[in-house]
């Protein structure tokens, strides 16, 4: 039971109040955000209560886009689903407003206050799927995408089809659900593969840890689809004791569904078959656990030493073990930059682009007062973030996305493979 | 002319958050009153807009009401909402003028749109209006036979609000017949509302009725609701009790499916129901324990960062229970390189429980890693980690893995040490002098470790730390003493009160072991502590230090050297699973997420014995009064066995007076209540006086329960006797070894007149030393007697020496044949609590040891 919800920006400001039941004031949202302000780090925000002195208040709020999402509630709700609930209403308001920040929230207000209104009654969640809701929301969103000169380059020259225009820009998909009504059916679907690693390696080069959390993903902005199949490979399998076909086993441990994905053709053909609603919705999860199939992308090879001027010499050698590309021309990336931040005594590292095969190194001279043979134990670890495009660690792959009835129009298929860094960690 | 306009519009637009509310309001009521905007749909809209926009930012546009209500009659579906939202928020405020909207509202409920009419009925029940009752019931009874499932769903939900609005008039029973009845609505959505709606309405007859069919009905068709209304279904079902085992395991099979849902609040609810439908069947609940594994793994590496710390705190309570669940699968709780430090603590709580023989090598490599973490606490975190791990592999300690482990463990944390960081040295001597007091095998290394790292520590809590184990050790740190004689000259700038009464005890027990190369410094700090110091507690402390050496160094020593810890400890670390029932019912609400945010806060140290006086007692003779006089009570009680039933007796009438209840949760951890047992008063005294205030409420008491037979009884049969009384037992010494320790602890719940219900919390060891008992009681008595019983005596001046304390003790030890030494400390002090608590524990101990005759 939720008590009442609202949005604050990370400045403090109210963006979004909602009160359901009448219980507290509207004082709670300030009382909340002097709480949130006076934790320090390391504590646990995401319960909080109010002193004894105020009738006892339960803050659950979740960070996204920059802003806190918070409910009040009682304390024998279950948590579960206070933060699930919140994270769903950050889901369909950034499938309404086409993005998560404080200028989307702020200027599609009317808009939330609609959603809140619908999905929530008396403080009981009444329905989050977009399919139903979007019968009733009638406000239309403001789009807060500023103009873009790479809007552009998707024209080819005298209409000409090129290359690029058979890409999907990666912004293709943050926009608004409704903006299909208003842009004449342009209909498209997005099937995203995301994966993300995390990953332990020794400082000896032994990789101690390896886990994937992998979830399809179907951004539907289609008007009318009755049905998608969605076809896996063939050698997908689940478990430890099933070996199919023979083929490059793919394999997960564990693996679950979306309620409405149905199953029928997944034992004999690996299809999944459902009817995807507006918007965003996660259609299949599963996981992996310490058998990759192949190497770990990155490796590196790192000499730590100190130099007779009491410097810390860091020469780095990061080799991507990825297949390379047919076409690499870059060997070398002329955009790379290193920073260091002394606020969280790390070195950054950027890398724009790293092709496959290739391998960088980089030298640090780290001028470090009182260093001494025992702070050596202190460099380290290596964090790696890094996003993979057309590259799934599991090797799961698309087969085929065949709409039914086919659709009227043009309408576009895309299927995006990407591959995230969770956590990946190098020891040296 | 338009285009002046409209510059005028947008500058007063761009203005607008500058001006006052006042001007505000006034701008936005002429837009709203211009017949030109009034005429233009668009125009209009976009001036409601504005209002709620200043609604949202918190300025006050309730004078606007008047305004909006004309704009609520429009067909404009966009606009009502928004003038809706308006109307919700102020109509409070405006009882009257509402009156005027209900017209409205009441036409829109005959609307042919069902998403109007849907909207109309539930802004109509939103306004909140008691005097709009008698409006609203007709159109609410109309909706719940509505056509449409949507306005339906807003009817059942309505009937809720309406009664909450006038808790105390009388419910119609026709209307809750309606409600059940429209449990078997056809629209999934309408017959979750109705659950809820009738456990609001029939809250005091104990919610919505569960009865066999009612429940047989839900179960069918949980499949058709989504995943909120699944939680709600499985959360009401919880009252319900299945009438014969068939029909458990047939309900049980049903729910399998959603027992390992992706989706988490459905995987967390059913498994609360398994909970609570078969309290009985530990099996079943272990089973479903083991079932929920894979979905709660699942969920800590989800991508919310906030579910993760969820599940992670859910976690901790299965391991309660069944420590082995997670082991196979420790990597999933190595730390991510940028998780919050929040996150990060627990994961360390949970891997250092899941330490075992297989792991333990890339457990430690792992959780040195985190030593270094840029964030201070997590750093701190991760070093008392790495010592608990140590910690039970001393307890593993028998075997030759155990033991070369906690070596490497040692190394770890002495090449921390290296590192030359103020916050890392100093957590790494505090948990050093934690460590050696559980594990005193590893005294050792420790002594060669903290050589030399006095430079390094700044704060004073590390100092204090470094200090105690000097005094303690001393005899094997070859350079304590030049240590020492540092802290000594720097005494005068020395801002921290417990550092100088840790210095001024270790400079003793070094002197009683190095005389030679401490007496004269030690006449120095002696000098200084009673003529130049001007606080009274150190001064007072060195001043019976002074007398204590003129009673002869036999004396001294014997006052002096202070309980030493026994390797049996070591033992008593194999934590006895708790019963899943213990935290069954905090499962899946709000509690084990707070319940790290109070560790944090009570996560302050001290040395693990009580050699300092506490000096607040002084100042508050009443106080001290209290205390004398309870505790003798409380030996007067124990004296003879007829004397002890009559003041049992005595005792349980007082407390039928001011009821007494005991509970074991919130639970303690064995490490917390290693903490608070081992907590010396003293140690807060330099954080200000609020802390002192809270410190005075704590008590060490100490007593002699007369029952031979207690070695005979197991301890299986002891934890379950103390259970049935919400006593919990934390750890004990194997069967029939000598002597037997117990630990436990529970918390007294006493309603005090109109006062809210004032609750301690008790912490208790029993020891039995058997045959030689009148030995050990001497060599004990000597020190810890009984906290209050030290001040007092301070208090009562000077001259009461050593020798009237071991006077006194002699004279106990007599009584205390064949006695259990119960030993007790309470949190805050309350001395009713604490003697009924003592009445019930003694009734169980004697109940034992006569049942095992």
């Amino acid at each position: 039971m939720i008590s009442q919800v609202f949005i604050l920006s990370s400045k403090g400001d109210h963006l979004i109040y909602k009160d359901f039941r009448g219980e507290a004031g509207s004082d709670v949202v300030s009382i909340f955000y002097e709480m949130v302000t006076a934790l320090t780090g390391d504590q646990p925000p995401v319960v909080m209560v109010t002193p004894c002195s105020h009738k006892d208040l339960h803050f659950v709020h979740v960070r996204q886009g920059g802003l806190y999402w918070v409910a009040t509630t009682t304390a024998d709700s279950s948590p579960f689903t206070v933060v699930e609930f919140l994270n769903r209403l950050t889901a369909l308001v950034k499938d309404y407003c086409g993005t998560l920040s404080e200028k989307s929230v702020q200027m599609n207000f009317a808009l939330i206050y609609e959603l809140l209104d619908e999905v929530v009654d008396y403080g009981y969640v009444q329905t989050t799927s977009s399919d139903v809701l979007k019968n009733f929301i009638q406000t239309e969103a403001v789009s807060s995408r500023p103009f873009s000169l790479f809007d552009l380059s998707n024209v080819g020259l005298f209409g000409a089809e090129t290359q690029q225009n058979k890409v999907a820009p990666s912004s293709a998909s943050a926009r608004p659900i409704q903006s299909s009504r208003e842009q004449g059916g342009k209909s498209e679907i997005f099937v995203d593969v995301i994966e993300r690693m995390s990953v332990v390696i020794g400082s000896n080069g032994v990789l101690m840890k390896a886990d994937v959390q992998g979830e399809i993903r179907v951004k539907c902005y289609m008007p009318s689809c009755s049905e998608m199949r969605i076809g896996l490979n063939e050698e997908f399998s689940i478990g430890k004791s099933q070996l199919r076909g023979y083929g490059a086993a793919v394999r997960v441990d564990e693996c679950s569904f979306h309620q409405a994905v149905r199953l029928d053709e997944f034992d004999s053909h690996r299809i999944l078959r459902l009817c995807p609603s507006q918007g965003e919705q996660t259609v299949m999860q599963y996981q992996l656990s310490d058998n990759l199939p192949s190497a770990p992308p990155f490796r590196l090879f790192p000499t730590i030493e100190r130099d007779n001027g009491g410097r810390l010499l860091m020469y780095m050698k990061l080799r991507c073990d990825l297949p390379p590309k047919t076409l690499s021309q870059e060997l070398s990336s002329p955009d790379q930059s290193a920073e260091l931040k002394p606020q969280s005594r790390a070195v950054v590292w950027e890398i724009p682009r790293f092709p496959g095969g290739t391998q960088l190194s980089a030298l640090f001279k780290l001028d470090v007062p009182g260093l001494s043979s025992a702070s050596m134990l202190e460099v380290g670890p290596v964090g790696l973030s890094f996003e993979l495009p057309k590259i799934t660690a599991t090797g799961l792959q698309v087969r085929f996305l065949r709409l039914s009835p086919v659709q009227p129009g043009p309408s576009q298929r895309w299927v995006r493979y990407v591959t995230h860094s969770d956590s990946y960690t190098i020891r040296v | 002319m338009i285009k002046a306009r409209l510059t005028l519009f947008r500058l007063s637009a761009a203005t607008m958050p500058y001006l006052g509310s006042e001007d505000t309001v006034r701008e936005l009521r002429r837009a709203l009153c211009n017949p030109n905007v009034q005429s233009d749909q668009l125009r209009y809209r976009n001036a409601i807009l504005k209002v709620i926009r200043a609604m949202s930012q918190g300025v006050d546009v309730s004078g606007l009401f008047s305004e909006m209500v004309k704009a609520c009659a429009t067909v404009d579906i966009v606009q009502k909402k928004l003038v809706y939202v308006f109307l919700c928020s102020y109509a409070t405020l405006n009882p009257e003028l509402s009156l005027l909207v209900i017209n409205t509202l009441r036409k829109d409920c005959q609307d042919p749109n069902p998403m109007v009419r849907s909207l109309a009925l539930r802004n109509m029940t939103n306004l909140r209006l008691p005097s709009l009752v008698e409006y609203v019931e007709q159109p609410l009874t109309a909706g719940l036979k509505d056509r449409a499932a949507s306005v339906r769903r807003v009817a059942v939900l309505g009937w809720a609000k309406l009664h909450n609005l006038q808790t105390n008039s009388e419910i119609d029973a026709a209307v809750v017949n309606e409600l059940y009845s429209l449990l078997r609505d056809p629209d999934p959505v309408v017959m979750v509302n109705c659950l809820r709606a009738l456990e609001e309405i029939l809250k005091e007859e104990g919610g919505v009725a569960i009865n066999k069919p009612i429940t047989h009905h839900l179960l069918n068709r949980l499949k058709e609701c989504d995943i909120w209304g699944q939680c709600e279904v499985l959360r009401t079902l919880q009252r319900y009790r299945p009438q014969s085992e068939d029909e458990l395991f047939d309900i049980l099979s049903l729910l399998d499916a959603s027992l390992v849902s992706p989706h988490p609040p459905v995987m967390a609810a059913t498994l609360s129901l398994f909970l609570s439908l078969c309290p009985g069947v530990p099996a079943v609940s272990q089973a479903a324990l083991e079932r929920v594994r894979g979905p709660l793994l699942a969920t800590c590496g989800s991508v919310s960062r906030e579910m993760r710390f969820t599940a992670l705190c859910h976690i901790q309570l299965l391991l309660r229970s069944l420590p082995g669940l997670m082991g196979a699968h420790y990597k999933r709780f190595f730390c991510g390189y940028a998780e919050p430090a929040y996150i990060k603590q627990r994961k360390m709580q949970v891997l250092v429980e899941l330490v075992n023989d297989d792991n333990v090598a890339m457990l430690l490599d792992e959780l040195r890693g985190y030593c270094t973490d840029v964030n201070t606490d997590t750093a701190q975190a991760a070093i008392s980690a790495l010592v608990s791990s140590c910690v039970i592999l001393c307890g593993l300690g028998a075997g030759h893995i155990g033991r070369s482990y906690s070596d490497r463990c040692l190394e770890i944390l002495i090449g921390l040490l290296g590192l030359k960081q103020e916050h890392i040295t100093s957590a790494v001597v505090q948990t050093m002098r934690d460590l050696v007091w559980v594990c005193p095998q590893c005294s050792d290394t420790v002594c060669l470790a903290v050589e030399g790292c006095e430079e390094t520590l700044q704060d004073g809590q590390g100092r204090q730390a470094l200090l105690w184990l000097l005094g303690v050790y001393g005899e094997r740190v070859s350079s304590a003493p030049y240590t020492l004689e540092v802290f000594i000259d720097g005494v005068r700038c020395e801002a921290s009160l417990g550092v100088k009464m840790e210095l001024l005890t270790a400079s003793m027990r070094l002197f009683l072991c190095r005389p030679a190369e401490m007496q004269d410094m030690l006449g120095r700090l002696l000098h200084y502590c009673i003529e130049e110091e001007t606080d009274i507690c150190v001064r007072d402390q060195a001043l019976l230090y002074y007398r204590l050496l003129h009673c002869g160094i036999e004396e001294t020593r014997k006052v002096l050297q202070g309980r030493r810890s026994d390797p049996s400890l070591g033992v008593l670390i194999g934590r006895p699973a708790e019963p899943i029932s213990q935290w069954a019912c905090s499962f899946n609400t709000l509690e084990p997420l707070r319940q790290g945010a109070m560790e944090t806060e009570s996560a302050s140290r001290g040395s693990p014995e009580h050699v300092t006086f506490d000096p607040k007692r002084n100042n508050d003779p009443s106080d001290t009064l209290n205390c004398g006089h309870d505790e003798e009570a409380l030996h007067s009680g124990s004296d003879s066995a007829i004397v002890r039933t009559d003041s049992t007796a005595d005792v349980l009438g007082s407390s039928l007076t001011v009821p007494l209840s005991l509970s074991v949760s919130p639970a303690l951890s064995p490490e917390e209540f290693e903490l608070l047992w081992l907590q010396p008063q003293v140690l807060h005294t330099e954080q200000g006086p609020e802390k002192m205030k809270a410190d005075k409420d704590c008590v060490c008491v100490e007593e002699h329960v007369r029952c031979p037979e207690i070695l005979h009884c197991s301890p299986q049969s002891l934890q379950a006797a103390m259970q049935l009384v919400n006593i919990q037992t934390l750890a004990f010494t194997p069967p029939h070894a000598l002597p037997l320790r117990v630990y436990l602890y529970t918390h007294t719940q006493r309603a005090r007149v109109a006062v809210t219900p004032h609750s301690t919390l008790i912490l208790g060891e029993l020891l039995y030393t058997g045959e030689g008992n009148q030995k050990v009681g001497q060599v004990d008595g000597g020190v810890v007697v009984v906290e209050g019983r030290e001040d007092e005596q301070m208090k009562e001046g000077e001259q009461a020496t050593a020798d009237g304390l071991s006077g006194r003790d002699t004279g106990r030890t007599d009584r205390e044949q064949d006695g259990v030494k119960v030993t007790l400390k309470q949190h805050p002090r309350d001395e009713n609590a604490l003697k009924g608590f003592l009445s019930i524990l003694t009734t169980v101990l004697h109940t034992l040891s006569s049942e095992s005759d």
